[in-house]
């Protein structure tokens, strides 16, 4: 009898249940997929899993890496954030604009602050009015882009020195060997994990993502619990401005137009649900690191670099799809 | 809600972006000299028709509770295939190019419709890989139109109105009728308003979203081939970030996220309001710049006004 010997423990007991490593799998889908296409990428060309390639992968995903981790927090709190890739146009141009004006240390605090502010205007708007944060977000999209037009008068901005400033640490720098964005990312994904995961900070969040009436009758306050998403968000695009401004050495008025939906493509494609209550930091990072391999692989395969979202089209929705036909025990859905 | 009864049968209220409307009309008719003559506002007209045409179809599909990313990838496809094909003749390439629309809609439809997922992720996704499709089609080049027939169809007007606006205001007739007068009308709104409710009344809610998402997919790529024609080129980005405003302009129109609400007469409001906006300011020499940060604060405000004038309704506002 199957089905007994799955609720009976001591029947499993001491040996390896074939229904156990099915449901482990299923529910692990996404590292499943993630070694799986690294092992398929591995078979085509032989420079993919070479330390140095891995690296320069890990590199350039390490800018939407650190934005997908705030946004992940946003979300799981049951919200959507789209001013992310406004934002990050802003922070890198008012850093790099300011870092010649006022010196890197003073740009760097003065990004930061005006950054926070946005997250906390969306904060606000979201939290506090609770009006919806698709709309909300796409207004200030569209407000922060204009913002930065404004500031900049349309004109691109860059460092006049760039050899000779401490703030190429941030882009270009190494630390014990290791990128310093890529430290970054993984500083910050470690931080945010262990605040999700064994915080009560963490468990609020969930709560409030998952059920935000019950969160209320339990004495959560579901306002200001959004209203940090938002600010944590805000952080993050502001330490990936830090590194976008600082590798480049420079910044465009819309560098970071599109980011906002490369970075939830991450968060999804990672199995975290966009209803929000469910999902973790290290899902996201696996998720923005197959986007990464996937770019890398099908370019070391001689593929030009937009079969990449083509391929992320049909990834992202199997992805969803099966996680969804694994719930509901059948593929398609039933109504017509 | 500023709701005048009796305005229309006793049935039809006034939005509030139409007295939006009128006034920023009334507003820039005295700030600007040429703000209100009848080249300058067919002008309007043919400025917002390309947003105005994905708008009209968008409102259907987020009646109906979802959501279209894609309609910028499937205007840039669109407007690519209508070009490029024009050495197979120029009906070819635009019947191509409109077919290509409702076939990529119908597939977002269906994937929408059979897997369950949610239509967010799904044109998401499909707004990538569409994009890719385009490079791929072009080769990342852009194409510009030998056939002067179809570069001039874009600039040709019936007496003093433009083709292009007459094709806007047609096609919004048409969708206002259709959402209003027929079934699928009113089985968009019950399958957006409840979903459960509607499957149980026994309507083909798959079918309705599949029907919807063709629909948009048509405009968008009907958008795609008049921006074209207006250019007589097509470039490979064309169309990036349409679907942010046409969202907004949909939005602005009164069309619940949520489902379940909304009017083509809002979106030809909400439309409306964004291209008397640009061409006002423009008129004004307001840098461009600042109709972003105009238009952003507005759709907050209609927000801020919708949740303090809508008595709170226990479903709470979420995707």
């Amino acid at each position: 009898m199957a089905s007994a010997e799955q609720t009976n423990p001591q029947l499993l007991n001491g040996r390896i249940s074939r229904a156990g490593i099915l449901s482990f799998l299923s529910a692990q889908g996404i590292l499943v997929f993630f070694l799986l296409s690294m092992f398929v990428f591995s078979l085509f060309s032989e420079q993919f899993l070479s330390q140095s390639n891995i690296m320069t992968v890990v590199r350039q995903a390490s800018i939407i890496g650190i934005i997908a981790v705030g946004v992940t927090v946003v979300i799981i709190g049951g919200n959507l954030d789209l001013s992310v890739g406004s934002m990050l146009s802003f922070a890198t141009v008012l850093v790099v604009d300011l870092h010649d004006k006022i010196g890197p240390m003073n740009a760097i605090l003065v990004m930061f602050a005006f950054t926070l502010l946005l997250g906390a205007v969306n904060g606000f708007l979201i939290g506090l009015m609770r009006l919806n944060s698709l709309i909300v977000t796409l207004a200030m999209l569209s407000v922060i882009q204009g913002l930065v037009l404004i500031y900049s008068g349309g004109q691109n901005v860059d460092i006049a020195n760039q050899d000779g400033t401490w703030f190429a640490f941030f882009g270009r720098g190494y630390v014990l060997g290791i990128a310093v964005p890529v430290l970054l990312f993984g500083l910050l994904a470690l931080l945010m994990q262990i605040v999700m995961s064994y915080t009560g900070y963490g468990r609020r969040i969930f709560a409030v993502g998952g059920n935000p009436m019950a969160s209320v009758y339990s004495g959560i306050r579901r306002n200001w619990c959004v209203f940090s998403t938002y600010l944590i968000s805000a952080f993050c695009v502001a330490c990936a401005a830090l590194v976008l401004g600082s590798r480049v050495m420079g910044s465009q008025n819309n560098v970071g137009q599109g980011y906002e939906l490369l970075v939830l493509a991450g968060i999804i494609l990672g199995g975290t649900s966009l209803l929000g209550g469910a999902g973790s930091i290290w899902k996201t990072v696996i998720g923005v690191l197959i986007l990464g391999f996937i770019q890398n692989g099908l370019l070391l395969m001689g593929y030009p670099y937009y079969t990449q979202w083509i391929v992320t089209w049909v990834i992202i929705i199997l992805a969803v799809w099966l996680d969804l036909a694994n719930k509901r025990k059948r593929l398609l859905t039933t109504h017509s | 809600m500023i709701s005048i009864k009796g305005f229309f049968r006793g049935r039809t209220t006034i939005q509030p972006i139409w007295v939006f409307v009128i006034a920023i009309f009334i507003f820039f008719s005295f700030m600007s000299e040429y703000f209100l003559s009848l080249s300058n506002i067919t002008n309007i007209l043919v400025q917002t028709s390309t947003i105005g045409l994905i708008a009209l179809g968008m409102t259907y599909v987020m009646i109906n509770g979802n959501i279209d990313l894609s309609v910028g990838a499937i205007l840039g496809l669109a407007a690519s295939l209508a070009v490029g094909l024009q050495d197979y003749g120029l009906t070819i390439a635009i019947i191509a190019a409109l077919a290509s629309g409702m076939l990529l809609g119908a597939i977002n439809g269906l994937v929408v419709w059979k897997t369950g997922v949610n239509a967010f992720i799904v044109t998401l996704g499909a707004m990538l890989g569409i994009r890719g499709l385009i490079f791929l089609y072009t080769g990342e080049q852009s194409f510009y139109s030998m056939n002067f027939a179809f570069a001039d169809f874009g600039a040709s007007t019936i007496g003093p109105i433009p083709v292009l606006a007459i094709i806007f205001l047609l096609c919004t007739l048409v969708m206002h009728l259709v959402l209003t007068r027929t079934g699928h009308g009113r089985n968009t709104f019950a399958v957006g308003g409840n979903p459960e409710a509607s499957i149980d009344a026994g309507i083909r809610l798959g079918r309705h979203m599949m029907i919807n998402f063709i629909i948009v997919g048509f405009f968008a790529a009907l958008a795609g081939v008049l921006l074209a024609s207006q250019m007589g080129a097509a470039t490979p980005n064309l169309g990036r970030d349409y679907e942010l405003w046409t969202i907004t302009a949909v939005v602005l129109g009164g069309t619940k996220l949520t489902g379940g609400y909304g009017s083509i007469v809002g979106t030809l409001g909400g439309v409306l309001a964004i291209g008397i906006l640009r061409n006002g300011m423009n008129l004004m020499q307001v840098p461009a710049f600042y109709v972003l940060v105009v238009l952003g604060l507005i759709l907050i405000s209609v927000l801020i006004i919708d949740k303090k004038l809508n008595v709170p309704s226990t479903k709470e506002v979420r995707i």
